[in-house]
């Protein structure tokens, strides 16, 4: 009967501590690990599976911006890909709403329209950003909840 | 001297009774009660993101389904997260035009569909038909006369997409479920 009592507290414990570590991850700070090389040398990913994602970068990410939805240029942020809902991307943000800009490698010119904006990664030999969602499907700024600023850089090494 | 005497008699009792009240029995309740607080806050937050949340709509765009006044509608957010949005489904998504609204609208087509809709149904019937990108859906306000929808800002991507609503609560002659049809109240 004690241990089943204790098993009790132990699990309630844990419930509130999961309840109180989500909600801070949603609305204040998280960490995240960074994979792949768009954003090389800013950010060194590491593989995909498991121990390997260890090794690469974690980034500090704050979600205090997604309050007024004001970003600057320049700012990293994480995103939700507008091709596949389940992935997340990290890239550098070049123009935002109402801006001209020139569409790298062509002689395009495009105005920004409200409620998108225009990322790039660091690396643009390996990186899949604005230039290659196509000319017209601009990443969403409104993507919900998941852009955040990346904070501070190699928390791990 | 006898108003500095009084004085002094005063500030010794004050000091006594400060000295006789239960400071740490207060200091213990109040990090209780902030604790219990915080976790309340914790707790609805949770259920609000990622179980189910109560949302006020407004505007014609979804009659006859929903109220041009204020209607409070129930929305699911497990099937949202999951991707298992399907067509028919009402559902609260962030405006692509405005990351600061969130708008309700119905689908009337996923991705890899083929949809033909008006253009402009005041003026005609002259029709479109597009193919829906891969990630994203197509909404349309039942209200087609009078509704901001797929039709002016494009395909909208899965992840702007919250919640899909299911249920009203108010006003309690509508109190029901928000079919896969537009239906009236």
């Amino acid at each position: 009967m004690r241990t089943g009592n204790s098993l009790w507290l132990l699990t309630k414990k844990a419930l509130t501590g999961a309840l109180i570590g989500v909600t801070i991850s949603d609305r204040y700070v998280t960490l995240s690990p960074v994979r792949g090389s768009s954003m090389h040398p800013t950010f060194t990913g590491s593989s995909t599976s498991f121990p390997g994602s260890l090794k690469g970068d974690v980034v500090l990410v704050e979600r205090f911006c997604l309050q007024k939805y004001k970003f600057s240029h320049g700012d990293v942020i994480i995103f939700r890909s507008p091709t596949n809902q389940k992935q997340m991307f990290v890239k550098r943000l070049i123009a935002l709403p109402g801006d001209w800009i020139q569409v790298p490698e062509s002689s395009e010119i495009l105005q920004i329209q409200e409620g998108h904006c225009w990322v790039e990664g660091d690396n643009p030999a390996s990186s899949l950003d604005s230039r290659s969602f196509g000319p017209d499907s601009l990443c969403m700024l409104s993507e919900p909840n998941l852009i955040h600023s990346v904070y501070c850089q190699p928390v791990l090494m | 001297m006898a108003v500095g005497s009084r004085a002094a008699v005063w500030l010794a009792s004050a000091a006594q009774r400060f000295g006789s009240v239960p400071w740490r029995d207060i200091s213990a309740e109040a990090v209780d009660r902030t604790l219990l607080v915080i976790k309340a806050v914790c707790f609805a937050h949770v259920i609000n993101s990622y179980v189910v949340s109560l949302i006020q709509v407004r505007g014609p765009s979804m009659l006859p389904t929903m109220n041009l006044t204020g209607d409070i509608i129930a929305v699911d957010r497990v099937t949202a997260r999951r991707g298992t949005v399907a067509v028919g489904d009402v559902v609260l998504f962030r405006s692509p035009e405005n990351p600061r609204r969130a708008i309700t609208k119905r689908v009337l087509g996923l991705e890899g569909d083929a949809i033909t809709y008006l253009v402009d149904p005041h003026k005609g019937d002259a029709s479109k038909t597009v193919v829906v990108p891969n990630g994203h859906a197509w909404v349309q306000g039942d209200n087609i006369y009078d509704s901001r929808d797929s039709r002016h800002f494009g395909p909208v991507p899965y992840g702007l997409i919250q919640g899909r609503v299911f249920y009203r609560v108010w006003p309690p002659e509508g109190f029901g479920f928000i079919g896969q049809k537009a239906t009236s109240l």
